[in-house]
């Protein structure tokens, strides 16, 4: 058995062997192609949602709250209070419809995955190489935003520079966990809980206004819950107030991408490979 | 005999308790083409995917290019072309695309796919629709853009699970010549099918499955002669007649089958058999005298049509 394999010279596959070919590129090739032929309007569209919130909300109703006192005391503009918060949930709202709708899509409808993974590609090639596409659009938006924000001198700080990578980073984690939790989906009812489950999440995250309004309790669930760390994350780094308590965020989303890309990777081998 | 590059024994896959494949041996030579004849459901699909290295077999051994598919599945899925029941294609990208991006997912250089592209693209008569939409394209030129993909990275093994179900006769014929090609140049082919004249069109040789086992191996011919007569007569007495006449003509040639729409009659003469029972005082609404098919050799075998 082992003379049969050596003599047709195939090297054993190592512990990533059956799930990586180090080919996730080709994934996000495929992606931007696609992007280009049908539907970059959709893309497009996604640029805007947030710079309407912000012109909305921070500026409208700015105008009637006037500033706002931040968890560290610092008194500043209610526009640049909800941005760097609009920003953190536009990296959400990215990279979840990119992780949920699209690959429930691919992966019911359109096959696509079975037919990926019919090739040399393994499961963590498509699961990486989709969210790589997914930040990459992140990226874009949280540009875009970041140059809205600094043209509207709501970047209270040099600091800010630095929400671009940290945008990335929670992207990166509701992506890992969106793609997870849409692969055990099996239809579009299902579908819908996920966003009834981000809308609240959304609305209540200390995300218009601060998490010391709530009674303790609540503040401890919202705590719990990843978009608040994503929000005191950027909100810190873009209002310039930065300690090393802003670690546990980085460190949460890190957790939240490690286990979101292992139930993906498991969950594609089950359902393709099994 | 050179070395087979597909060698099942036992093989075996479960889901839960159900038995999809049940203990199925065969072995396919480099240049052969090995048909997996069945009904559906006969665990032909099963098969395929165990071939091709995206199923964990539950039991026995299988040996595909001399590699361990439950070892080996990206190193054998790299050698592989898979051309699956339905097709997969990618609806957001064009046709010439389809052919582009699929190659790269096997981490091939840019220009060597580009090369190969253009030639499948040509292979498949599909030149003229190289910048069309995927769902713009006829069922026949779908599947021919499917074969192409499927050979994008110069596969060792084409497998191709029921290659021609749902197409119509003239889009069949065009497909049944382009794999007849393949198999010309010595592309090893894998296929299933619950069509016999595609069988006897592309195969080799092949095995009937069915419920997981495998009933009956060898070419084509060689499964008629011993499993059937060289004629068949059919005659349609009107379903209400058939089984009444059935009782009447016992014994008449070889051996007779009574379907709910119409009575076989297996002999090596089929026009001296209908003499016989129009000779008997029986007058059927229609009869015909065909050469026996893998159709037949199936139904001897399991007692069932393969379509039903």
């Amino acid at each position: 058995m082992t003379g049969t394999d050596q003599r047709t010279g195939a090297r054993a596959s190592g512990p990533l062997g059956a799930f990586y070919a180090g080919n996730a590129r080709s994934v996000m090739l495929r992606g931007w192609q696609a992007t280009r032929s049908t539907n970059w309007l959709v893309v497009v569209s996604g640029f805007f949602e947030p710079i309407f919130y912000l012109l909305s909300m921070g500026l409208g109703l700015g105008a009637l709250v006037g500033t706002i006192t931040t968890e560290s005391g610092q008194e500043v503009p209610y526009a640049a209070f909800i941005a760097p918060a609009l920003l953190a949930v536009a990296a959400m709202n990215g990279a979840i419809y990119d992780s949920t709708w699209n690959v429930f899509f691919k992966m019911q409808f359109a096959k696509l995955y079975e037919g990926m993974l019919a090739t040399s590609l393994g499961p963590l090639d498509v699961a990486l190489g989709e969210i790589s596409l997914a930040l990459l659009r992140g990226a874009l938006y949280a540009t875009g935003f970041l140059v809205v924000m600094q043209a509207l001198g709501l970047n209270l700080s040099w600091w800010a520079l630095l929400a671009l990578p940290a945008v990335l980073l929670i992207a990166f984690g509701f992506a890992s966990v969106g793609m997870a939790v849409t692969s055990f989906m099996k239809t579009f009812q299902q579908m819908d809980w996920i966003t009834f489950l981000l809308l609240p999440m959304f609305l209540f995250s200390a995300t218009f206004y601060p998490l010391s309004v709530y009674p303790q309790p609540i503040q401890y669930v919202i705590q719990a819950l990843p978009l608040w760390h994503g929000v005191e994350l950027v909100r810190g780094l873009t209002t310039g107030q930065v300690d090393a308590g802003m670690l546990w965020h980085v460190l949460y989303y890190l957790v939240m991408i490690l286990l979101g890309l292992i139930f993906t990777t498991r969950r594609l081998r089950t359902l393709f490979l099994d | 005999m050179p070395e087979p590059v597909i060698v099942a024994q036992n093989l075996v896959k479960k889901y839960q308790d159900f038995a999809a494949v049940d203990g199925i041996s065969f072995e396919v030579a480099p240049g052969e083409s090995f048909g997996l004849l069945g009904p559906n459901g006969a665990g032909k699909s099963t098969t395929m995917r165990l071939v091709g290295a995206v199923s964990t077999r539950t039991g026995g051994d299988l040996r595909v290019l001399g590699l361990d598919p439950n070892r080996y599945g990206p190193e054998i899925r790299s050698r592989l072309g898979v051309v699956p029941q339905a097709d997969n294609l990618d609806t957001e990208l064009r046709v010439r695309e389809n052919l582009l991006v699929y190659g790269r997912y096997f981490g091939l250089p840019r220009a060597q796919v580009a090369r190969r592209t253009d030639e499948l693209l040509a292979f498949a008569q599909l030149e003229d629709k190289a910048k069309s939409k995927v769902d713009a394209l006829s069922g026949g030129m779908k599947r021919r853009l499917t074969i192409a993909r499927a050979l994008i990275n110069d596969p060792s093994i084409l497998l191709l699970d029921e290659p021609t179900t749902g197409l119509d006769p003239q889009a069949r014929h065009i497909l049944w010549d382009r794999l007849f090609r393949l198999k010309e140049q010595g592309t090893t082919l894998l296929l299933t099918t619950h069509y016999m004249d595609e069988a006897e069109q592309l195969c080799d040789r092949l095995v009937v499955i069915d419920n997981g086992v495998i009933m009956a191996e060898g070419a084509p011919a060689q499964l008629i002669r011993t499993y059937s007569s060289r004629e068949v007569l059919e005659v349609r007495f009107g379903s209400d007649l058939n089984a009444d006449v059935a009782a009447q003509i016992a014994g008449m040639g070889d051996r007779i089958e009574v379907l709910p729409d119409r009575i076989l009659i297996y002999s090596e003469n089929g026009e001296s058999e209908l003499v016989r029972i129009v000779d008997a005082g029986l007058t059927p609404i229609t009869s015909l005298v065909r050469r026996s098919s893998l159709e037949d050799v199936f139904l001897r075998l399991t007692g069932r049509t393969l379509i039903e």
